[in-house]
């Protein structure tokens, strides 16, 4: 009675043959999700909500790189650049309209948008060549807000303004709500995209182009339409960032972010929306463990480069020791248990 | 079922870590019994600084000197019989980072008031929160005028003359000793270049060119060849440490020969030299400002009491302005502990603060009061001689506004006997 079936490292590992489990409904799913979220923001302590919060908000990216990099085998870089995108949108709407469900629908816009814009040049580009032309639009950030500065006041960016929530709740508890109500339904929305028809075509796409385009699947359509779903999170998780900061600056989304963003879900798990919330919280844990660490030594300058050797040992490890990712792993362990029996 | 509860687990740990660190967990919104970060034996006070990435050069100085000058006075009996812990979060100069770290200050570690919290664009951000906890913010380390608001942020007060103050001194200078001269503006693209340009504006009229430049990118070839191009006498630096050197040497580069008037906060030269390397002696003739006493000044008896810290307490580190600067914030914030009293709150801190008075190793006064919570009020300028800054002139006083530049006549104090500031 496993989870959500459509996920690649089940559906490429499970030997052809395998017994079918019996699959629990993605709503399901969520709905557990968010009982236990809701139930989470009222026992964390205020810090831990806003952690929490953030996590959500890198879920919603990772849910949808994993989508675009491990069901469709399309490599992005790109991906800050995209959150930039979300996040400035977010940043301009609200400061001239000041509302913030208007906000959100035009960063969601504009970012997918931006996808499709990528996604059509992308799906020209096979391996290293789509990964140079996602990495030139990650570098690009910082010199069109320059550039531009009348508009994103360049390296200082623009402060966000926000109605601050109601009365009664705390403001970590009300960023955590909003943070991972919009996570659930993007993940939920993925979940019943992959499941289907689509997520099949993805599958196919990625897995041989000519047996895919032989069994009449548009080839370019399915890479186009991967990227611009992938687009359309980054663009709410850029949009959460923005709330959450109550600013935004291309020093937020700067290239490592994109290239974090990959190694979480390489180490969560590439494919998997459960190893996609592994990569998310490691994005949250991981520094905050090395600051600490950081902070025990004494070592000052440690502190803000500990992280990058932290996650580099991390993904080595976990490839050594899960080449699936962190998701995985269970299902490793009782693959064990069932042999050994 | 095993991922969910796999995925689970993880988060019940992060919960648990959570109540770990915060002992259960109590709001304490600051009544008169429970002020956070503070009790019969402590105070807590955090700051975020860029000790990595791009402002990192120079500014990674400045809290460890607090630090130090917070250790002497801990080890002389501390202020009111309590011990000052300050705890430095690294933002990286990344406006995200500091909502993240100023949030652990003041969720997780309960911290008393955010002190010195550094840069224009990473403490923007935070000033909501920080008003929305009641958090005194004292003592930002940027010249913005975003500090001075104390209708919108009773509780946040700055620490540098701004910028405009600033330029205008810088200005007066150009206009009494290179009149005539065709003069140009290069500045950083946000707060700081614009306030400081508006600053020497102000004095000059319009600049014959102006160009700005980002800490993203590393070049300002192209901003140097304009200025050249335009056939400046004068430029103004409005640069962090690291762009004052990168502008500097350039000019060097493309045989450009401008006098350099640079701003305080990028013009210290032993973070500069040291940047420029062998090209040091091209910062020879740079003319900056100053409000605090310079690091080379032996005879000054704050620098000999910063001098003994550093070596007691600081591990000996470099001793240049930065450590100068983070040492008089050190000072400042004591003076402002032991005015609150000994039943201290963050009431009682700010009242204290506002209140003013308080004389330290500044050359200008500090102009805080109920309306006005920008930081000095002028400064004093400064060649670089010998590969030495040393002041000529007097310190001069004006504002951010219309108001004339004036020297200022008052008296530098000198520190007390033990280098502790008196209740």
């Amino acid at each position: 009675m496993t989870t959500i079936e459509s996920r690649p490292e089940t559906a490429t590992k499970a030997p052809p043959g395998a017994k079918r489990r019996r699959r629990v409904h993605p709503v399901i799913v969520i709905a557990l999700g968010a009982v236990l979220v809701v139930a989470l923001t009222y026992v964390l302590p205020p810090f831990r909500n806003y952690q929490l919060a953030t996590v959500g908000a890198y879920f919603c990216v990772t849910a949808g790189l994993t989508v675009l990099t491990g069901l469709n085998g399309q490599l992005s870089l790109g991906h800050g650049a995209l959150m930039a995108t979300g996040a400035y949108t977010l940043a301009l709407a609200q400061n001239r309209w000041e509302s913030l469900p208007l906000s959100f629908a035009l960063a969601v816009l504009v970012t997918t948008g931006v996808g499709a814009v990528i996604g059509l040049a992308a799906a020209r580009l096979r391996g290293p060549y789509l990964a140079g032309l996602t990495l030139a639009v990650a570098i690009v950030v910082p010199s069109v807000t320059s550039t531009f500065d009348e508009t994103f006041n360049s390296d200082q960016g623009l402060s966000v303004f926000l109605e601050p929530p109601p009365e009664q709740y705390p403001m970590e508890q009300w960023q955590a709500w909003l943070c991972w109500a919009a996570a659930l339904v993007v993940v939920l929305l993925l979940a019943l995209l992959v499941r289907g028809r689509f997520g099949r075509d993805l599958r196919a796409v990625r897995d041989d182009e000519t047996a895919a385009k032989l069994a009449g699947i548009n080839i370019a359509r399915t890479q186009v339409l991967a990227f611009v779903v992938s687009a359309a999170c980054a663009g709410v998780a850029g949009a959460l960032f923005a709330y959450l900061a109550q600013s935004v600056s291309p020093g937020a989304f700067p290239l490592t972010l994109s290239l974090f963003l990959l190694m979480a879900i390489v180490i969560g798990g590439l494919g998997s929306l459960f190893g996609a919330l592994w990569g998310a919280l490691l994005l949250v844990v991981l520094p905050a463990l090395s600051q600490s660490v950081g902070e025990q030594t004494g070592s000052q300058r440690l502190e803000g480069n500990l992280a990058l050797i932290v996650f580099g040992v991390v993904l080595v490890v976990v490839m050594l020791a899960a080449p699936g990712g962190l998701a995985s792993i269970p299902s490793r362990i009782s693959r064990l248990i069932r042999r050994n029996r | 079922m095993k991922r969910m509860a796999t995925a689970a687990l993880s988060v019940v740990l992060l919960a648990t870590a959570g109540c770990t660190n915060d002992g259960g967990g109590g709001s304490g919104s600051g009544g008169s019994a429970n002020v956070p970060g503070v009790t019969d034996t402590e105070i807590v006070v955090g700051t975020h600084m860029p000790l990595t990435g791009p402002a990192a050069g120079g500014y990674s100085k400045i809290a460890p000197a607090t630090k130090a000058y917070f250790d002497y006075v801990n080890a002389n009996g501390g202020v009111h019989g309590r011990k000052i812990t300050y705890k430095i979060k690294d933002d990286g100069y990344n406006p995200a980072n500091t909502q993240t770290v100023v949030r652990e200050l003041v969720l997780q570690d309960k911290v008393f008031a955010v002190l010195n919290g550094l840069g224009t664009p990473t403490h923007t951000g935070v000033l909501d929160f920080l008003k929305t906890n009641r958090v005194p913010d004292l003592f930002v380390a940027s010249g913005s005028r975003s500090w001075n608001q104390a209708d919108k942020y009773p509780g946040t007060f700055g620490f540098n003359p701004d910028y405009t103050v600033e330029g205008k001194i810088l200005g007066t200078y150009i206009k009494e000793n290179l009149a005539g001269k065709k003069t140009c503006f290069l500045g950083q693209d946000d707060d700081f270049g614009r306030d400081s340009l508006e600053g020497v504006q102000k004095v000059l009229g319009p600049v014959a060119a102006k160009e700005s430049y980002v800490t993203s990118n590393p070049n300002v070839g192209p901003q140097m060849g304009a200025l050249k191009a335009a056939g400046c006498e004068v430029v103004v630096l409005a640069t962090v440490p690291g762009f004052t050197a990168l502008s500097i040497g350039t000019a060097a580069k493309i045989a450009f020969k401008p006098q350099f008037v640079v701003s305080n906060v990028g013009a210290d030269p032993t973070t500069v030299g040291k940047a420029l390397g062998a090209g040091a002696p091209l910062l020879e003739g740079v003319v900056a400002t100053n409000y605090l006493p310079l690091n080379t000044d032996d005879a000054n008896p704050w620098i000999q009491l910063f001098k003994k810290i550093n070596a007691e307490h600081n591990g000996n580190a470099e001793f240049d302005n930065n450590i100068v600067y983070g040492m008089s914030v050190g000072y400042l914030f004591v003076q402002a502990l032991q005015a609150a009293g000994k039943d201290v709150t963050r009431d009682k801190l700010l009242e204290a603060v506002t209140k003013n008075g308080f004389q330290g190793p500044g050359l200008i006064p500090l102009r805080f009061s109920a309306t006005d919570h920008s930081g000095y009020g002028g400064a004093q300028l400064t060649k670089v001689e010998g590969g030495k800054a040393v002041f000529f002139g007097t310190p001069y006083t004006t504002d951010d506004a219309e108001g004339p530049v004036t020297a200022y006549q008052g008296q530098a104090v000198t520190p007390p006997q033990n280098g502790v500031p008196a209740a």
